[in-house]
């Protein structure tokens, strides 16, 4: 935890305004507004100042200005995080990395590609594209949220199971210490000597540096995908089909499942022709060379169907394989058109608990008098229930809060953990005492110590302060929950 | 089978007590590896420590304790029709998960399928304080927390005792085969690279002795069609090949004394000019230098291609035998150490003579 700053803010904006651009040193609150929040709007805070620099140097004094006065940091991409990781501390400084946008090069040979932190992860993929290569992992914000941001949440996507997350994605980010040196961890070989700082920085949350520069690995795009949709009239069954095609050896590049409520909503929305009265519906996209997929995709229907499938039907043609991911893809806007909002969960769960915790998850949302739509990253047990709800309704969104606290809970029980792929940041970290005891949380902190020793670098996020969690664990409903938390580890 | 948890977890707070070291042994068989720190360290042998936990095949994971040699591991995953993706050496029998993941040891798939650190989804670990604690979990995706699972893969058990992985596992390929040709040293690092940026299922490719091998695996289909759109010969007994590529069984790693250095650079980077031999693997990102030289000689070389230098096998290890760091990755590095070690317990000197 920082100590009070040293430092007023016009002596702060002034110093900046030293060697940044000033219009790009903003300090009133009309023009800091649009950064108060990050895409988890229900947590707003407005910030000290936001500054925008636009060389690494400029970061240095920046981080070293903020070190010395112990002034908090947070940085930001595109500001598109589930978690509220971008949240500024209303004593700090949001460092935007908006201006770090150019993709520096491309090496279509090494299959590799050299990325200032705030390129969009859409447009690394759309850039190698005319060397038929592809950045794997998509989230499902990637025409909008930047690589820096990818590096901090270690962003996954639909395509995990068989092209990894971030972390598996990248071979080196030079970043800026908390004390202002410029450190490069990782190199252009594919491991290196000494400690793995890369992983440890990979979905890191902005609690150990500040990332200026990313070199990610590319993909040779396969020759040909397809994707094989298959209906099921009972959830049991869909999940039970996810393990068969796993066990019949093969890695599909996307696997999702969809519940009941997402079925409907998304096929209003797509028309993607979608089995409305279905239970669950898995999509099974397969990709490779075309004997490859020929063969698979063939063992895939057979399988779904000696499995209990009530419809299956392979795409034919890339237009037939884009209507049936548009479903899916727009799942989120379409359970949006149902409900005046939504709240988007991240809780992972071994895939054999599927059925278990969707049949608990419908027994709570009557108890709390919520609807809940899920989507599921089937192939890497990644759950987003979308509890629905309006915010103008008095006590509903607390209501919500509690139901969302509730599944992740559930998820720790089941052996999973809080979260897949959105991060902890201000969200879930009352839930982080849940996943793990104190000791465990206070092995963090020293890690954090050890890259931040004044703790300036977004604090109050990701891992909580220990007398938190006792507090949480306290609450007569947590009792239980860490004993759950051994025996789902054991 | 037995869990020795609670006696690892003794010896270590007896040490921490007496103010005494411990060198951390598996199966003994990386002992070669890291420096030789002349330290009167005692043995902490986690060796053990053995036993699967948990594994359902069809979530492709697999929870195991840290002594347990990669046979057993391998053997039980095969009734399944699965495997360890990333292919560890086996250095000798005895050779287990825990020390693999320590040193981060991966085969001649790993461009592709990944390394040991990249399969790994959690850990128990006994820190310095003698507190035994859980990172990652049993599920293919968790962000809650920092990735110290994966910080222990190639920290040579300076920052604690690994006693427990949980790790990704996968199908067995239904088919795979190799194809061989000559071709010079110059042209073979172009060749392998333009092999590999194209999307065809190539699962290795390496070079030795004016040779290149590419090994294709997945769908016998995709794997066969490949193979007769690209040149090469189909080599007989493919798969005895790769697996003394990857149990360093290959006559090019022969004689444990001479140095072997280990070039980790990128993989279209120009094969140093250094008097000796070279074996390029991992599609060119891995090179293996057998010649004469010394640490400070060879390691702009090996930053001049982008990556960094190691002595891997022999040669004098009484000084530094891992690429050198810059200061402020150093400092960070220390204070890591005690973060995790702050009694300095742990394999000392084993690293950097600094850690």
């Amino acid at each position: 935890m920082t100590t009070k700053p040293k430092v007023s803010k016009s002596e702060l904006a002034e110093q900046f305004r030293a060697f940044i651009d000033p219009d790009y040193v903003i300090t009133d609150d009309e023009t800091m507004k649009p950064y108060e929040c990050d895409g988890m709007s229900m947590y707003c805070e407005m910030p000290l100042l936001v500054v925008l620099p636009e060389t690494v140097e400029q970061v240095q004094r920046v981080m070293r200005i903020c070190n010395e006065n112990t002034v908090p940091v947070v940085a930001r991409g595109a500001g598109t995080g589930l978690s509220a990781g971008a949240m500024p501390n209303k004593e700090g400084v949001v460092l935007s990395l908006a201006k770090f946008n150019r993709i520096v090069e491309i090496d279509p040979l090494a299959r590799t590609a050299r990325l200032q932190p705030g390129v969009r992860n859409l447009a690394i993929s759309e850039e190698a594209a005319q060397y038929g290569l592809y950045y794997g992992p998509d989230p499902s914000s990637q025409i909008a949220c930047t690589i820096g941001g990818n590096v901090a949440e270690n962003s996954g996507g639909v395509h995990c199971l068989k092209y990894g997350l971030t972390v598996h994605n990248i071979l080196s980010v030079e970043m800026v210490t908390a004390e202002g040196d410029v450190v490069t961890v990782g190199s252009d070989g594919l491991d290196g000597c000494g400690m793995d700082l890369l992983a440890l920085m990979t979905g890191s949350e902005g609690l150990l540096g500040v990332v200026t520069e990313v070199k990610v690995k590319l993909l040779p795009k396969p020759e040909v995908a397809q994707v094989v949709m298959a209906g099921f009239d009972d959830v049991q069954k869909g999940g039970d089909a996810v393990g068969g095609i796993i066990a019949h050896g093969i890695i599909p590049g996307g696997l999702e499942m969809m519940d009941g409520h997402a079925i409907i909503a998304a096929d209003d929305f797509a028309q993607a022709g979608y089995p409305r009265d279905a239970k669950a519906l898995l999509l099974c996209e397969v990709d490779g060379t075309e004997e490859e997929v020929h063969e698979h995709i063939a063992q895939a229907e057979e399988v779904f169907r000696k499995l209990g499938a009530t419809s299956v039907r392979t795409s034919r043609s890339e237009e037939e394989r884009a209507l049936l991911w548009k479903g899916r893809k727009s799942a989120f806007p379409a359970v949006g058109r149902i409900s005046p909002d939504y709240y988007c969960m991240d809780g992972t769960i071994p895939r054999r608990e599927i059925a278990r915790v969707l049949t608990e998850m419908e027994a709570m949302s009557e108890e709390f008098g919520l609807r809940v739509a899920n989507v599921f990253h089937a192939g890497d047990g990644n759950l987003h229930p979308l509890i629905l709800f309006d915010a103008n309704v008095p006590g509903e969104f607390e209501r919500t809060e509690a139901f969302g606290s509730r599944i992740l809970e559930m998820c720790v029980e089941v052996g999973g953990c809080i979260t897949g792929e959105h991060g902890v940041g201000v969200e879930k970290i009352r839930q982080m005492a849940v996943q793990f005891n104190d000791e465990e949380l206070q092995q963090f902190h020293d890690v954090k110590a050890a890259f931040d020793p004044a703790g300036i670098l977004n604090p109050g996020k990701g891992v909580p302060a220990l007398r938190f969690c006792q507090e949480y664990r306290s609450l007569e409903h947590k009792q239980h929950t860490h004993e759950h938390t051994e025996a789902a580890h054991g | 089978m037995a869990d020795i948890s609670q006696q690892l977890k003794e010896q270590v707070l007896q040490a921490r007590d007496s103010g005494h070291k411990l060198n951390i042994v598996g199966g003994g068989t990386k002992a070669f590896m890291g420096r030789e720190a002349g330290t009167d360290a005692g043995t902490l042998n986690v060796g053990e420590h053995t036993g699967i936990v948990d594994y359902h095949p069809v979530e492709l994971v697999l929870t195991v304790r840290a002594g347990t040699p990669l046979s057993d591991i391998e053997a039980t995953l095969a009734e399944e029709g699965q495997c360890l993706h990333f292919e560890p050496p086996h250095f000798g029998a005895a050779s287990t998960i825990g020390g693999t993941l320590a040193c981060n040891l991966s085969g001649p798939g790993r461009p592709w399928a990944g390394s040991v650190r990249d399969q790994v989804l959690g850990i128990r670990l006994l820190n310095g304080k003698g507190e035994h604690l859980r990172f990652g979990g049993q599920v293919m995706k968790n962000v809650a927390g920092y990735d110290v699972s994966r910080l222990q893969a190639g920290a040579l058990g300076t920052l604690g005792v690994i006693t427990e992985i949980s790790m990704k596992v996968m199908p067995k390929p239904a088919a795979s085969l190799t194809l061989v040709q000559e071709m010079g040293m110059d042209e073979v690092i172009h060749y392998m690279n333009s092999r590999a940026a194209e999307p065809k299922p190539i699962t290795a490719a390496c070079w030795v002795d004016g040779k290149v091998y590419l090994r294709l695996a997945g769908a016998k289909s995709g794997v066969e069609a490949t193979a007769e759109k690209w040149s090469g010969e189909v080599m007989e007994q493919g798969d005895h090949f790769w697996r003394q590529v990857q149990d360093m069984h290959h006559e090019f790693f022969a004689g444990n004394d001479a140095p072997l250095w280990r070039f980790s650079i990128g993989s279209t980077a120009a094969t140093p000019k250094l008097e000796g031999n070279w074996f390029i693997d991992w599609a060119g990102s891995q090179r293996w230098f057998r010649g004469a030289g010394e640490l400070k000689d060879l390691e702009p070389a090996a930053r001049a291609a982008g990556g960094q230098v190691s002595l891997f096998r022999g040669g004098d290890r009484t000084g530094e035998v891992m690429h050198h760091q810059p200061e402020a990755l150093k400092g960070i590095q220390r204070r890591i150490k005690s973060a995790f070690d702050p009694d300095n317990i742990f394999n000392p000197g084993r690293l950097y003579s600094w850690l």
